[in-house]
């Protein structure tokens, strides 16, 4: 059965947007526009139903035109802020989280357990995901991106959306817009000019950022992967859709300089994908990149770097929030169906006060997250407060996952139930750095 | 527009609250805790000091009175109003010592719930009152619903008789604010609160406790034999309406776990600043970016303690936020006091461990807030309470079938 046969005929309330989402879902898939050339038109159609939102539609339809170079690299300002404490996003960002919620909910979510056990994510379901415009959050208008202004709080609310439905495709969608992010945080106007305008226009590449290497302890300002004299050697461990890339960047010690990001092309014969299938989010077809000798230019100064690995910890924080509250929505029902004793588990503490443990840290995750996203987006420092979050999404968001199964028991453990996925995806948020950026 | 940040327009506030804190409770706090029941009677020129932050607008109710919720005011927009207010300075106050801010007068816990039910014309008829709150009882302690404290109608009176123990600031306060049934067999919904003032006829302080933590504060046992009050003294309605249950008495709730998380969260800053202080000179440094796993234990076990404190934080602020916004807070009050009350206790204590002798003795005031942390997991509601309340209103479950 297709993805598209499993999420028809469910009966589910949609509002505008999510008729729009469910709409181009299938439109995508669909050869006969390609063949009548309507793809074009038919996606600006789509996007004019969020566009209060987002404004996809105008900076879509001016992305299809070639970048031409700056006379220097565009930079976002910041988000400007109101002074007020609140808890409310913008009505920008809550259009787009609407949207991304039906697609992770309509997508995502029923073709979680085929894309983990395939290790791959469908190529339908990354168009579609491309199509919802994933890698220009962060890219500036006049870059042809659909932002004026930072947004890394926008991207912790896309990302703890897609998660919702699966954190190892979301991985996937995320990917490609990693390298896009860096490339307008932190690029010149040359590498701007060159790469943007693929991500930009209608067929996004697949790239992937690329910080951890294969060692215990790993540090990602003590790295092992070197440049010297413009060429880049060593190992990367856990990129998603290695394989696929065709674009990298990637963090490596600069001589005795210190460690810096580097964009590297996957033509060189001195890249090597190697398949590294991992406890969990397999749909983001995770490998190594083994690089030897390869050209490549400096993205980036060093503090840039060191920003790229805390926002870089803030999209996994983003992402344990998802699958977090994934845990929460399943379990609950689950313990008031289920019947031992003559009555529903629910009634017994030991099992109420988990469930009701996993509400109270999820939402101090969630806060401690955005907090640190906001004073991203608002230019103010957030080492601290992301080191805060990864701290607490780690220690919490694991004991989130191991909760969900032990409240299923046995059947928490079997693949009938997706809790044992989530526990195996929560796990990598202590672990990740790079792969996603916010 | 999502900010996490103190509002721009309370930071003077919060700093001014701040400077009190440092220069007149921290100073204190070592004296009152030794010597307990004695009356600090800098809290006299303080507590006028505190109404008069409260008058200067910007922090409109500093304190206990600022939870009440106004409704029916055109602006739309996002508010940040005297709950948030109320919570920041707790916050600061507490840091300073929560067991003096306890004994603030007129800043007690009765005056929350009263600010919180209140009729207006109570509202002035009690203002400047100090009040304290009764709830426990020697038979029945969480288990509110219980109480047998009774109110009887008598002509334009209700006679209030019964016992009430661990009284916050019972002994000094000018009030009390008694929870009283009116029909044993009516369950919750016959739960009503009376205003009782301290001088009416037949209100005897038994006796106070001495206490882990808070000795600063007085917790008194008060003991009701015949107390005339007016009917004009029952906070909220009068009728006995089993469809509303415990709504009104509990709604008082909604607006003080907050403050309790706040006072949880202060005190927990106060350990985690010092030790911080304490580990720098023995060269431990906290690194935000290094991972954990590569920095010493000490430092690493620090960060596991600010994050779950920064969490805590954040759920006050959002509790206090939500009232401010006339958003019901129910399930957010409780998991901000769950979260503050356990994640303050863990944190006092993990500091002394981290100190050594120099937390554990009295050279400093990490042992103290290692003992005075652990009341703000217990008043309010315990922490089994607070899940109790979160899990049955995530799972939909009554009280008859989540015991």
């Amino acid at each position: 059965m297709s993805l598209l046969e499993r999420t028809r005929g469910r009966e589910r309330r949609r509002d505008v947007i999510g008729v729009g989402v469910a709409w181009l879902n299938r439109l995508a898939k669909s050869r006969t526009i390609d063949r009548f050339g309507w793809r074009k038109q038919t996606e600006r159609v789509v996007f004019e139903a969020t566009k209060s939102g987002f404004r996809t539609a105008g900076a879509l339809s001016r992305s299809f035109s070639a970048a031409s170079k700056l006379a220097k690299p565009s930079r976002l300002p910041s988000a400007r802020g109101s002074g007020k404490f609140d808890l409310t996003p913008t009505e920008d960002q809550q259009t787009v989280v609407e949207v991304v919620r039906e697609f992770a909910a309509e997508v995502l979510r029923p073709a979680a357990a085929v894309a983990d056990t395939d290790c791959a994510t469908e190529p339908k379901v990354l168009t579609a995901s491309a199509d919802l415009g994933l890698s220009l959050i962060e890219v500036p208008e006049e870059l042809g991106g659909i932002v004026t202004e930072r947004s890394a709080m926008t991207g912790v609310l896309v990302a703890e959306a897609l998660s919702h439905g699966d954190m190892g495709q979301a991985v996937a969608c995320l990917a490609p817009a990693a390298v896009s992010t860096a490339i307008s945080l932190w690029g010149d106007e040359t590498q701007q000019a060159t790469y943007l305008p693929a991500f930009t226009g209608d067929s996004a590449p697949a790239a992937a950022l690329a910080i951890l290497e294969p060692r215990p302890l790993f540090d990602p300002f003590d790295l092992r992967t070197r440049v010297t004299g413009g060429k880049l050697t060593g190992v990367k461990s856990l990129v998603p859709r290695g394989a696929e890339a065709e674009l990298f960047v990637i963090a490596a010690q600069l001589e005795d300089r210190g460690p810096a990001l580097f964009l590297v092309e996957s033509g060189h014969p001195g890249v090597t994908i190697e398949a590294e299938p991992s406890m969990g989010l397999r749909a983001a077809s995770l490998s190594r990149v083994i690089l030897d000798d390869v050209p490549a230019v400096q993205l980036g100064t060093f503090d840039d770097y060191i920003e790229c690995v805390r926002l870089s910890r803030l999209g996994w924080c983003a992402l344990s929030l998802g699958t977090a509250k994934a845990v929460l929505d399943y379990v609950t029902p689950y313990v008031n169906e289920r019947i031992a004793f003559g009555e529903p588990i629910s009634h017994r503490q030991s099992v109420a006060f988990m469930v009701a443990n996993i509400a109270i840290e999820l939402e101090g995750m969630r806060l401690v997250t955005y907090r640190a996203g906001s004073r991203a987006e608002q230019g103010l420092s957030f080492a601290r407060e992301v080191a805060l979050a990864r701290r607490l999404c780690a220690d919490k968001g694991m004991q989130i996952g191991t909760d969900g199964v032990q409240l299923l028991g046995g059947h928490g453990f079997v693949k009938e139930h997706p809790v044992e996925r989530w526990y195996r995806d929560l796990r990598a948020i202590g672990i990740m750095e790079g792969a996603v950026l916010v | 527009m999502i900010n996490l940040e103190t509002p721009r327009k309370f930071r003077a506030f919060v700093n001014q609250a701040h400077q009190v804190a440092a220069e007149m409770l921290r100073p204190n706090s070592r004296r009152y805790d030794l010597a307990e029941h004695e009356y600090p009677v800098e809290l006299d020129m303080l507590a006028a000091m505190v109404d008069g932050l409260g008058a200067s607008g910007t922090g409109s109710g500093a304190g206990a009175s600022g939870v009440r919720r106004t409704e029916g005011t055109e602006d739309t927009g996002v508010k940040n109003g005297s709950n948030l207010s109320s919570v920041l300075s707790i916050m600061e106050m507490s840091w300073g010592d929560v067991g003096l801010l306890l004994s603030m007068p007129r800043q007690g816990l009765g005056n929350s719930a009263i600010a919180s039910v209140a009729s207006d014309e109570q509202l002035r008829r009690f203002e400047g009152v100090w009040a304290a709150m009764a709830i426990t009882e020697p038979e029945c302690g969480s288990d509110s619903a219980s109480i047998r404290t009774t109110a009887r109608r008598d002509g334009d009176d209700y006679i209030i008789d019964g016992e009430k123990i661990f009284v916050t600031a019972g002994g000094r306060c000018d009030a009390v604010v008694v929870w009283a049934t009116l029909d044993k067999s009516a369950g919750r919904a016959a739960i009503k609160s009376f205003v009782v003032p301290k001088d009416t006829p037949g209100v005897t302080v038994e006796r106070l406790e001495h206490k882990l933590g808070i000795r600063a504060s007085d917790t008194a046992t008060i003991r009701f034999e015949n107390c005339r009050v007016p009917a004009a003294n029952l906070l909220g309605s009068p009728d006995i309406d089993p469809g509303k249950g415990f709504a009104g008495v509990m709604q008082t709730f909604d607006n003080t776990r907050p403050l309790v998380a706040a006072m949880a969260v202060g005190v927990a800053r106060a350990s985690l600043e010092l030790t911080r202080d304490l580990l720098a000179e023995a060269g431990i440094e906290i690194d935000y970016d290094r991972p954990t796993h590569l920095q010493p234990a000490a430092a690493a076990t620090y960060l596991q303690l600010e994050a779950d404190w920064e969490a805590a934080h954040l759920l006050a602020l959002q509790a206090a936020w939500m009232a401010d916004n006339a958003r019901p807070n129910s399930l957010e009050a409780s998991i901000a006091k769950a979260k503050a009350g356990r994640t303050a206790n863990d944190i006092t204590l993990r500091c002394v461990e981290l100190t050594g002798t120099l937390g554990y003795s009295e050279n400093h005031l990490l042992e103290k807030w290692s003992r005075d942390s652990k009341i703000l997991d217990i008043f309010e509601g315990t922490q089994q309470i607070q899940q109790l309340i979160i899990a049955r209103r995530l799972l939909g479950k009554t009280s008859a079938e989540l015991k």
